[in-house]
């Protein structure tokens, strides 16, 4: 067999590529199984006693790391924060947001281009830019630190992200389908339910997974609007860095669980990102 | 009484008027073709007649109500689309079981069964039914989008140029056995198409569209033999009816036609007067010869080609004029083109349009 220095170069790059995505991933895994010194140490280990003393104490809530006094951390209602704020959220722009993506999609009405716009143009504006004064409003008509206010603020995001991926996949949605199965005898909403909504399944379910990563991954909203009863994973993990100590393997550990819940929805979600199922029951 | 009475139906969209004041009647059980060149509202017409669209102005009845505010789904209509419009996330089977589940949310399974089966046995596709849309052939998403369209026994049935995205040989046999299956449902059927031949091998009565209106209404046998303007001629007829501009002068059972010098009498008993005007032949109805005759000209060979099992002519006379002429194949083997060539027009088959409104002047 002829070996081609192309394909031979071509897998380094491959290899180089894997390896600067996936290392700190494994290497955070492995971290998240050894004990503080080891960590420390100035030449790593690859071999160690794997230990699971930080994901005990991740779920006690207390940990005591040698030569320090006990740590209290609060983590687990940190995840429970989390789940509520991202489903919270999710839910909601899927409530909100797919009915107007369709109505942007189908209808033409006056100013519907100003105000899908003017929803896109929430993303441009900074965080930081309006945190302040939303704190303030907030404060005053009495929803700070409530998961309320944090879904309603997470809408910033999450809405304008869906309404305008799955408003495209409604668009190439052919419109005589929809008036076939009325035509057929269905009402509107039911050629909504059993047609339309269907028909934009993958888009529906890539925007809801984007929108689920960016409300999971949501730092300085949380950390403004909120007290620690309601903050998420993000915000609660900064409670390991205290003045006395930094415990790498704890954080390690909060990192590999807080990344867990993202990675099973998309693998989840994968299967109705496919592709493709409108193609060829419309001819041209 | 007719059973679909559309009266001065009216659609335009911002300044550009589709339909304006387009009337028919329409009986129970026709086959009606509504036959025009691309882009003349055929398809906005049907929107209009099945709710997709409403009307600006105008009324259409059916069995004596007005059904011009109903939704889709009130109106005991069904389409067939053009692009087929099958739901690509169910099977065949049920996406031609929609209107039965649609009707009636308690029909038993049983029945809905033995309806598509009876439908799709007719059609010939009872062995897709569990396929997906995108797993069937253009001929077969065609069948299951007209059982589909049938399997309610609805009251009209719009069928929009379906035949338009098959190939040569399905749109062939579907010409032959569509009649055929409709009859069994013995609907109104009301069909679009932009192919005259379609039209005219369907259609009880063709309707031609264009500029907004129904120009003809009639038999397809009236409306080739007796268009009611110039424009009408041109759309039925491959290769294109003759057109040109003469004098003509009656005489007894001649008619003299003057054509810039040229003069030539043809055996024509009409009723119209002397003057200026648009004179009309088919190809077919012209006869070439090597022999001269009484009533023949005498024409210059162009060239030669062969169309629909015909072989079409195109002949120059003195004067400039060029005319199509078409023979059958064994016409044409005793043609010399090497030698003199005469024309003929045949009796009584030329046609008269006026110059201006080009509307026929019998």
């Amino acid at each position: 067999m002829k070996i081609n220095i192309w394909s031979i170069l071509k897998f380094f790059a491959y290899i180089a590529i894997i390896m600067f995505f996936l290392f700190p991933i494994a290497w955070i895994f492995n971290m998240s199984f050894m004990t503080n010194d080891e960590i420390l140490r100035k030449v790593p280990v690859l071999f160690y006693e794997p230990t699971f003393k930080n994901y005990l104490g991740l779920w006690q809530g207390e940990i005591a790391i040698e030569g320090f006094a006990t740590m209290y951390v609060y983590f687990k209602q940190n995840l429970i924060n989390s789940a509520i704020l991202s489903v919270g959220s999710v839910s909601v722009t899927l409530l909100l947001g797919v009915p107007a993506a369709y109505a942007f999609a189908r209808y033409k009405f006056k100013g519907g281009e100003d105000i899908a716009f003017t929803l896109l143009s929430f993303r441009f504006a900074p965080a930081l830019l309006i945190i302040l004064p939303l704190n303030l409003y907030f404060s005053e008509i009495g929803l700070y630190d409530s998961y309320f206010a944090l879904i309603w603020v997470y809408q910033l995001i999450t809405l304008p992200l869906l309404l305008w991926i799955v408003r495209g996949y409604f668009e190439d949605i052919s419109p005589d389908i929809e008036y076939a199965y009325r035509l057929d005898g269905h009402s509107w909403f039911q050629s909504f339910w059993r047609i339309s909504i269907p028909l934009a399944k993958p888009g529906i379910a890539a925007a809801s997974l984007l929108c689920f990563i960016y409300a999971w991954n949501n730092f300085v909203f949380a950390l403004i609007l909120g007290s620690s009863a309601i903050q998420p994973v993000t915000v609660g993990a900064l409670a390991f860095i205290t003045a006395s100590a930094i415990p790498y393997g704890l954080i390690a550990c909060g990192i590999v669980v807080s990344v867990l819940p993202t990675l099973i929805l998309a693998l989840f979600i994968q299967k109705y990102l496919v592709q493709g199922l409108s193609l060829g029951a419309i001819k041209g | 009484m007719a059973y679909l009475n559309l009266n001065n139906l009216s659609k335009s969209f911002k300044d550009d008027k589709i339909i304006s004041n387009l009337n028919a009647q329409i009986d129970k059980g026709e086959f009606f073709v509504v036959f025009g060149p691309s882009g003349c509202g055929k398809t906005v017409l049907l929107r209009l007649l099945s709710g997709i669209m409403m009307a600006d102005s105008g009324e259409i009845k059916m069995d004596n109500q007005i059904i011009n505010e109903l939704h889709p789904e009130e109106r005991d209509v069904s389409m067939a689309f053009q692009n087929f419009a099958l739901y690509p996330h169910m099977k065949a089977y049920e996406n031609i079981a929609s209107p039965l589940r649609a009707k009636n949310k308690n029909t038993p399974e049983k029945e809905i069964e033995e309806k598509v089966n009876e439908v799709a046995n007719l059609l010939k596709i009872g062995h897709v039914l569990n396929q997906f849309p995108k797993e069937l052939s253009n001929g077969q998403k065609q069948r299951t989008s007209l059982a589909r369209s049938l399997v309610n026994k609805p009251s009209v049935v719009l069928l929009d140029d379906p035949l338009r995205n098959v190939d040569a040989k399905i749109r062939f046999e579907m010409r032959l056995e569509l009649p055929r299956v409709l009859k069994e449902f013995n609907t109104t059927v009301i069909y679009i198409t932009q192919d005259f031949r379609e039209a005219m091998a369907l259609g009880d009565r063709i309707a031609v569209l264009y500029d907004g209106k129904f120009n003809d209404i009639d038999s397809p046998k009236n409306i080739y033999q007796n268009p009611s303007s110039l424009t009408t001629a041109k759309l039925f007829g491959d290769p294109t009816i003759n057109n040109f501009n003469a004098t003509i002068k009656k005489q007894n059972d001649f008619v003299e036609i003057n054509v810039n010098g040229e003069n030539f009498k043809i055996k024509r008993n009409t009723n119209i007067q002397d003057g200026d005007c648009i004179v009309g032949i088919r190809p077919e109805d012209i006869t070439l010869s090597n022999i001269s005759s009484n009533n023949s000209i005498e024409v210059e060979f162009r060239t030669k080609t062969p169309l629909n099992l015909r072989i079409v002519f195109l002949v120059k006379l003195k004067n400039g004029l060029e005319l199509l002429c078409s023979t059958t194949e064994e016409e044409s083997q005793l043609i010399d083109e090497k030698s003199r060539m005469y024309i003929s027009f045949k009796d009584e088959k030329s046609h008269f349009f006026d110059k201006e409104t080009k509307r026929n002047l019998e």
